[in-house]
């Protein structure tokens, strides 16, 4: 029933502005993809030309390896969730449910059968008999992810749905959202522009950014390996830094701006002496020693596991700016005060080096497209 | 043991009590004495139910009553058959004027009710000008217009109007998404519409409908006009007042107390259902127009066209004819200003009354209204409930039974107003309160009320508080219900034609004496100083508000 989705060279314009200009991609059979980027990135464009809302202006969707760019959206048999779930407002829940179902003409008692379930799946088996405006945000969540598995559609495609929720539904309905999935076993294309959701929900991330692809990985590739400046900033939080290469003997060095080295043993090989890079350190990848990088520290947020320091650079370097650092407090000797003067070393198995432009990774093995 | 608490006399109190006492003697007292005068005897004054029998009995009494549910019922599904898909088709698909086509709609609704009457007359009646002319052309002779054909046509395109607007703003609420959430489950634009778009319209049309049923029923120029033979129930309330006008009215009563149990029964039971059925939409990305192509396109556009021109005509014919020239009561060949002079000189009153009249009573209606939607939302209370189901009167008294209602109650000492200025303005701010009364008890269920409480402590009274701050947050819902009351009181003629006097007499009452002479000219020129009033205070109102409708 699920199938894979193949989008091939995929072009969007509205009249004479281009929203996609050329994009394609692989969504593995069963897999939970997950466009993410910054609102007008074209994510729920791209999802809504799956979906067969908005048409398709070059190149190719298909499902498997059936073209579907010309079947209407009724005839796609997909499941969609929509931001503010589209709930029927005049059915009650167990008729929103049954809406498909009736549709593709099934007969009673397996259709009975089949609402049963997977009201019980999602857990609103007690407000079947409602009408919707009864309902809270997280059970109409529940009601809307429902109608769209019974009918077991090809995909599943869910447009930010968990964006009017409050943060702790949020957290709650996206587990629920991901044990159903796992259970269903269905191809599901997820928008977001919650970076922290997507992580914990995807099998795979395509991080996109005016109408482009910047990366697509798992997780945790695209957090510890981001491909460009860009998705290091944006998944997560990166200090940047201006840089240059320099080989000794031992090895190829990042000279930081102020002078500090640091010796890199996973740079890939087009990697030249001389050669100016941005650095990317993320906060928890730096750590307190006697040599590094200095700064002083000017505030500090406690948030129980870690604490936060905003720092600002000391002593003569061209870059005078602030970066955050975060202490593991399981891991931390002392808590330091603002005022307190530090050096800060930098983690170099696990920092990420760009080239100049901050437009690709100059670490080993970083792909792009995983 | 007595808990008497003293009651404050306060502003609000004191307003409540003077509600209540001025429903009480102008439509609860007068609605009183109409119920009791139709149980009377004419000769003897016992209370009796002769009247009834009388009606019940003889088949051309009672056959009225089935002339007016069939035309009523049969404009009412016409009206929906027409206003319902039109809406759908210009919220759905890009028409092109549509902008227009919406002023031409609303135009076509306010304009005075028996023009259409008129119109078609003047088009295809005996010597209309679309009767001669396939007479003499092809030798054909058209069907009739009068009777029950033209009044539902009159009716029909007249009321429509009201489906479409109410549609319209339904669609509007109608979020994108529910639409596409019924593709995405596989169901096809037709299902789409018959399973999900209908459903939830369903009850604003229901209540549009029940508009029109009233509206339809309750209208007495266009079957008075148009009907000839086929008589309805308000020409034969009409008609039984003016000739029993000798003190006889029981029958009359009696009549009007039938038409009253029937439009409260529609009324009460429409409110049933549609409070049963609702279900409140809010929607964050509305149906988005699309373009269609070839021959759907081309129907659509043909359609669209053609129903909002059918309605306009009137309009159009009263116009152009107000320029023909006359030779005393007859149209003759060529143009002249002759019909306006001739108003001028003859009705000058008849203009100047309508706006004064008028003017006086939109003023009262918007007092009226305000304060009653103060009281009857911030200061519940039982008497506030009472004050708010005696604001349902109006919806189900229809004009020629408010006229002789408040002729019955008040021709007599102390209260004898009938041929005053007074009983028209009276009938007027009865009648058209409702449009004023409902939008400002909607503006003001969105005012928050600690804005008020706001000025109270800074350290205003609250009778300034109101005056200074409500009143003023509550214009702009206010003017948009007093736009629909002023246009409705210009052109009231059902209840005021049963209350002028020579020197009281309206527009309206003169354009329908002036059809009734066969003076077309003399009409036709009136009708058109009525509908560019319309049109202008149409304009002006879009202009003040920036918005491109009304609210019904």
């Amino acid at each position: 029933m699920s199938v894979a989705i193949n989008v091939e060279n995929v072009v969007k314009k509205y009249d004479d502005v281009t929203i996609i200009p050329d994009m394609s991609m692989r969504i593995k059979n069963g897999e939970f993809f997950t466009l993410l980027g910054p609102s007008g990135c074209g994510k729920t464009t791209l999802l809504r030309m799956i979906a067969g809302f908005n048409s398709i202006e070059g190149g190719e969707i298909k499902f498997d390896d059936q073209v579907i760019n010309h079947i209407s959206a009724h005839k796609r048999n997909i499941g969609m969730v929509f931001q503010n779930y589209a709930i029927f407002p005049h059915l009650t829940v167990r008729q929103n449910v049954e809406y498909g179902l009736k549709l593709r003409k099934m007969n009673k008692a397996e259709m009975k059968k089949k609402v049963d379930e997977i009201l019980d799946v999602v857990k609103i088996t007690d407000y079947q008999d409602r009408l919707p405006e009864r309902l809270s945000g997280g059970q109409q969540q529940r009601v809307a992810l429902a109608r769209a598995i019974v009918i077991h559609p090809s995909v599943l495609l869910m447009d930010e749905p968990l964006s009017n929720l409050d943060a702790k539904l949020r957290v709650e309905m996206r587990t629920a959202i991901r044990e159903v999935q796992k259970q269903v076993g269905i191809t599901t294309v997820y928008v977001t522009h919650d970076q922290e959701e997507a992580l914990a929900i995807s099998d795979r991330i395509a991080v996109m950014k005016d109408g482009v692809i910047q990366q697509i990985g798992a997780p945790e590739n695209i957090y510890t390996r981001p491909y460009n400046v860009f998705v290091s900033t944006f998944i997560g939080h990166s200090n940047c830094f201006h840089g240059t290469l320099h080989r000794e003997k031992d090895g190829l060095y990042v000279v930081f701006g102020n002078g500090y080295k640091l010796l890199m043993n996973n740079l890939c090989e087009e990697c030249k002496d001389g050669q100016k890079v941005m650095i990317a350190v993320r906060p928890e990848e730096f750590c307190l020693g006697s040599e590094g990088l200095k700064a002083e520290i000017r505030t500090r947020t406690f948030l129980g596991k870690y604490v936060n320091y905003d720092l600002r650079f000391t002593g003569d370097g061209p870059l005078a700016m602030d970066i955050e650092f975060s202490q593991d407090v399981g891991q931390a000797e002392r808590i330091m005060q603002p005022g307190d003067k530090v050096l800060l070393k930098p983690n170099s198995q696990k920092i990420n080096v760009f080239t100049e432009d901050g437009e690709r990774s100059l670490i080993k093995d970083v792909k792009r497209y995983e | 043991m007595s808990k008497r608490k003293g009651i404050k006399l306060d502003f609000w109190n004191v307003v409540t009590i003077v509600i209540v006492l001025v429903f009480a003697v102008f439509l609860v007292y007068p609605l009183f004495s109409l119920f009791l005068s139709g149980f009377r005897d004419a000769a003897t004054g016992e209370y009796t139910l002769s009247n009834f029998a009388k009606f019940f009995s003889k088949k051309y009494y009672y056959r009225t009553l089935g002339h007016s549910f069939l035309v009523t019922t049969c404009t009412t599904i016409l009206a929906v058959l027409i206003g319902a898909p039109l809406a759908y088709l210009t919220t759905a698909f890009k028409v092109k004027g549509k902008g227009l086509i919406d002023i031409l709609v609303i135009i076509s609704m306010l304009s005075p009710p028996f023009i259409g009457a008129y119109s078609w007359i003047v088009l295809g009646g005996r010597s209309g000008i679309i009767t001669k002319f396939f007479a003499n052309v092809f030798g054909i002779e058209t069907p009739s217009i009068y009777g029950f054909g033209g009044i539902l046509l009159v009716l029909t395109l007249k009321l429509y109007p009201y489906i479409y607007l109410y549609t319209c703003g339904a669609l509007k609420k109608v979020d994108a998404s529910l639409s596409e959430a019924a593709e995405s489950l596989g169901c096809n634009a037709v299902r789409k519409v018959g399973t999900i778009v209908l459903p939830l319209i369903a009850p604003t049309i229901l209540a549009g409908s029940l508009i029109v049923f009233m509206n339809a029923l309750a209208d007495f120029g266009t079957p008075m006009l148009i009907g000839e033979g086929y008589t309805v129930m308000p020409v034969l309330i009409y008609n039984e007042f003016i000739s029993e006008m000798g003190g006889q009215a029981n029958f009359a009563a009696a009549l009007a107390v039938i038409m009253v149990v029937i439009t409260a029964v529609m009324f009460l039971g429409q409110k049933y259902v549609v409070n049963k059925k609702s279900f409140t939409m809010s929607s964050l990305r509305p149906i988005q127009a699309k373009k269609i192509k070839g021959v759907p396109n081309v129907l659509m556009h043909i359609f669209i066209y053609l129903v909002v021109f059918l309605a306009i005509i009137p309009q159009i014919t009263v116009i152009y004819t107000s320029f023909k020239a006359t030779n005393g009561a007859i149209f003759v060949d060529g143009y002249s200003l002759d019909s306006y002079r001739s108003i001028f000189h003859s009705l000058g009153t008849a203009i100047r009354n309508t706006y004064l009249f008028g003017l006086i009573a939109i003023v009262i209606v918007i007092i009226v209204s305000m304060l009653i939607a103060y009281v009857t939302i911030r200061r519940k209370s039982w008497i506030s409930n009472v004050i708010d189901s005696m604001t349902m009167f109006p919806y189900i008294i229809p004009g020629s039974v408010l006229g002789i209602t408040l002729l019955l109650a008040f021709n007599k000492k102390p209260l004898l107003l009938s041929g005053t200025a007074f009983i028209i303005i009276l009938a007027f701010v009865v009648r058209r309160l409702p449009y004023t009364l409902r939008s400002s008890a909607a503006i003001l269920y969105q005012l928050s009320p600690s804005m008020e409480e706001a000025a109270i402590s800074l350290g205003d009274s609250p009778l300034k508080t109101f005056f200074k701050v409500t009143a003023v947050m509550m214009m702009p819902g206010v003017m948009s219900g007093a736009i629909l009351s002023w246009i409705t009181i210009i052109n009231e003629l059902s209840a005021s034609v049963i209350l002028y006097t020579g020197s009281t007499r309206t527009m309206s009452v003169s354009i329908y004496t002036e059809v009734i002479r066969a003076s077309y000219g003399t009409a036709a020129a009136l009708s058109s100083i009525l509908t560019l009033t319309t049109v202008v205070s149409l304009l002006i109102f879009f202009k003040v508000s920036g918005k491109k409708e009304v609210s019904l």
